[in-house]
């Protein structure tokens, strides 16, 4: 076992892929020489060489497009989008030919492609380095996509993620990189090595897409969410002493539900956190499957707490972002709905 | 389509040969009244329905007279092959200059059986359409001799990432002819299992890859394709198409500025047929002299070829390909022709140019052509032409009524509905798997 954080994490699984399959290549902007601007690429060049690890020119449908490619010619491009709100220009190569290929080719061909995006804000990075658009890419039939919420998943989803035999998005929350962060932005910074899901294993291991797992045991409330939510709900049971038992999705398609089922069920009631907007959000999926599913186990009506619908704004982050403060009161108004 | 490869016009570089796209004064103006001088340039082609088109002006290069350079030449010294035309085939049916003799006459009579095949399947499956038994087709009529030829270069293991209009790339090797009517028919025999558009065929083990519908896409995907053969070390090529109206499209940029940075071994082929849907090809091209011309901004070595001359595109294709395969990178090819059909079965040419034009194209039919050029060499008559494309009917017949005991696409068999919901992913997840059981499969 090792301490690392969320990047050295990332970094680990795409080195033990790379060393156990050479059809393993990485590249994306400034991931290369550099080692990419959140620095998780960092040594891969130097040691797989140039061929496998390699600066891309700015063009994000274009390392999209050849990933696809070369995932079609039986490689496992494992590739970077520098933050999530770029891969816009690539939106077309992923939903209309990754997520497709299998499917019109009757698995003639298929695209075993890993594309990483840091996501979410929390780092003053203003309206376009700071969104969360999963609801995108889960509302696309033929992608999976996956949100760790800590190092040590980080490294077995990513490593899942590239073994996958169709297209993953990987989208690492890049304010939990260096710590657990619980949406209280004015205390200091708490690093991964004080925290036990920062311990991670040099060597290799898998976690499964589409099992979600128990962050927080509790009885009264379940609160559905992930990435760094996780965090904030936890700070949030904390604070109000409500008995919440928290799942981390960890995978938003394949979806867990089981897990999400038998916790309803179980407390009768729910809250669901994720910091992207409100409208259409992977939040208001979840509410109709909690809906669908678990109605007559309800005792109070589902909640959810969410970005606000507004591009997220530069000096007002912490006005937007759903914090413990915002998470607590959803908790406290569901406890007294009965 | 007439037969009139035009030898009279010099290989002028500096006339610029536009056929078919030279930008016409437009009379009503585009900008209305304009308080400051500014106006609106909207180009439109030189002839619309009710015109007499007329290319005679076009200044097309000689046969032959364009000079053929050693694959490892400096791209900067073969600018001027972006400009001209690269001809094989005179008026006479020769085969003349430095790009000819190149395949065997066996070889070339089994490219005017490929171009007829592909001919006589197009017109069958058209009927078909028109008959009701498929909802979609789109003809190659005027463009056999591109996918055809350029297919007869390549070797097993090299992939196209194709257009909707390369079906000779398929119908020129031992694909299964009845296949490809059973994807058109959706029927019970599709190997694509009724999930795709009427033509959109795929076969990996045929070098062909899967097509989309959407543009360009496949362009860049060639581009990746040909950069992992380059880094497993690998000797096989990738092909990419597109048309001249879908170069618009951001992914030919991205194609190119991949293929140019990483020297990818790549063939990127535009085939310029002068229309897309109803909008000619200098709304694509704009202000540009060639499509060919684009690749030069990105030093990647860009020649045009006659594409109604199945010797020139060939050995274009051929020379382009060793290229590649040499791991001296990219090419961008320009097949200048003609789309001589509507766009598809949905599209009536009718609406927005004159009846006359693909008559009056001046590179003429490619069929015509290299019939005419076998007939002058000596190994092919009349009658060998009218006796083998009676056999090329017989089997299109044979192979529609084989696939026609499969059903088309409103009468027989048909993939089971279940199956809509396999190879979303490689294992079905769970909510895929409830919509099935709630649809009742």
């Amino acid at each position: 076992m090792a301490r690392m954080t969320m990047i050295e994490a990332v970094r680990s699984a795409m080195d033990v892929s790379m060393g156990r399959d050479d059809s393993v290549v990485v590249y994306g902007e400034d991931v290369g020489y550099f080692g990419g601007v959140f620095r998780c690429t960092q040594g891969l060049q130097q040691k797989y060489g140039k061929a496998r690890c390699f600066d891309s020119p700015i063009n994000e449908s274009g390392i999209i497009g050849t990933a696809i490619g070369m995932a079609v010619h039986g490689m496992r491009p494992c590739v970077e989008i520098q933050f999530a709100d770029y891969m816009f220009p690539g939106y077309d190569q992923l939903t209309q030919e990754a997520a497709r290929i299998r499917y019109r080719s009757n698995g003639d061909f298929t695209v075993p492609m890993t594309v990483r995006m840091p996501t979410g804000g929390g780092i003053f990075g203003g309206q376009t380095h700071s969104q969360s658009p999963e609801a995108l890419f889960a509302h696309v039939c033929g992608l999976k996509t996956v949100i760790p919420s800590n190092p040590y998943d980080a490294k077995g989803l990513l490593i899942a993620s590239i073994e996958d035999d169709d297209p993953v998005i990987f989208l690492e929350p890049k304010r939990l990189y260096n710590g657990p962060f619980d949406g209280h932005h004015d205390r200091p910074i708490t690093p991964w090595k004080n925290h036990e899901l920062g311990e991670v294993p040099e060597e290799y291991y898998r976690i499964p897409l589409g099992k979600a797992a128990v962050r927080r045991e509790g009885n009264d409330v379940t609160i559905l969410t992930y990435g760094t939510m996780v965090h904030v709900a936890l700070a949030a049971a904390e604070e109000t002493g409500i008995d919440a038992e928290i799942i981390d999705l960890r995978t938003i398609l394949p979806l867990d539900f089981d897990a999400i089922e038998e916790s309803v069920r179980k407390t009768g009631r729910c809250v669901i956190v994720n910091e992207a907007t409100k409208t259409c959000g992977f939040a208001a999926e979840l509410m109709s499957i909690v809906a669908e599913t678990c109605f007559y186990h309800l005792e109070a009506p589902i909640r959810r707490v969410t970005g606000w619908d507004t591009p997220y704004p530069h000096s007002q982050e912490w006005e937007y972002f759903p914090g413990p403060k915002r998470v607590g009161a959803a908790l406290l108004d569901v406890m007294e709905a009965a | 389509m007439s037969m009139s490869a035009d030898d009279e016009g010099a290989p002028d570089r500096d006339g610029v040969e536009r056929a078919g796209a030279r930008l016409a004064p437009d009379p009503k103006g585009a900008g209305g009244k304009a308080q400051g001088g500014l106006s609106l340039h909207v180009p439109e082609p030189e002839f619309r329905p009710g015109d007499t088109p007329d290319f005679s002006d076009v200044p097309i290069p000689k046969a032959g007279s364009v000079r053929k350079p050693p694959i490892d030449v400096d791209e900067a010294d073969i600018h001027d092959l972006a400009y001209s035309i690269i001809r094989v085939l005179n008026r006479e049916g020769e085969a003349v200059g430095e790009w000819a003799d190149m395949l065997t006459d066996g070889e070339l009579i089994q490219g005017l059986r490929d171009m007829l095949r592909v001919r006589a399947f197009d017109a069958r499956m058209l009927m078909a359409q028109r008959q009701g038994k498929t909802s979609f087709y789109m003809q190659a009529l005027g463009e056999e001799a591109i996918a055809c030829a350029f297919r007869k270069a390549l070797k097993p293991g090299d992939m196209n990432f194709p257009t909707y209009r390369q079906q000779g790339l398929l119908l020129s090797t031992d694909y299964p002819m009845v296949d490809m009517m059973n994807q058109i028919y959706s029927n019970g025999a599709d190997p694509l299992r009724g999930r795709q558009l009427p033509i959109m065929y795929s076969s990996k083990r045929h070098g062909f890859f899967t097509i989309s519908g959407n543009l360009a896409t496949q362009f860049v995907q060639a581009v990746g394709w040909a950069m992992a053969s380059a880094i497993r070390g690998d000797d096989k090529i990738a092909a990419g198409w597109i048309g001249d109206g879908s170069t618009a499209e951001n992914d030919f940029h991205s194609a190119l500025v991949f293929a140019s940075t990483y020297r990818a071994p790549v063939v990127l082929n535009i085939v310029n047929n002068q229309w897309a849907i109803s909008t000619f090809q200098g709304i694509a091209r704009g202000g540009a002299a060639t499509f060919a011309a684009r690749g030069l901004g990105f030093g990647v070595p860009s020649l045009r070829v006659d594409g109604n001359d199945y010797l020139a595109v060939y050995a274009v294709s051929k020379w382009a390909i060793d290229r590649a395969r040499s791991n001296l990178g990219p090419t961008l090819i320009e097949f200048v022709t003609y789309r001589a059909g509507a766009h598809s079965t949905s599209d009536d040419p009718s609406g927005y140019r004159p009846k006359q034009e693909s008559a009056k194209w001046p590179l003429g039919d490619p069929v015509e052509r290299l019939k005419n050029h076998l007939i002058a060499k000596g190994v092919w008559s009349e009658e060998r032409h009218v006796q083998a494309a009676a056999e090329i009917e017989s089997e299109v017949v044979q192979a529609e009524k084989q696939a026609e005991r499969h059903g088309t696409l409103h009468s027989g068999d048909k993939p089971p509905a279940r199956e809509m919901f396999e190879d979303v992913y490689a294992e079905t997840p769970p909510h895929l798997i409830r919509q099935r059981q709630e649809a009742g499969y």
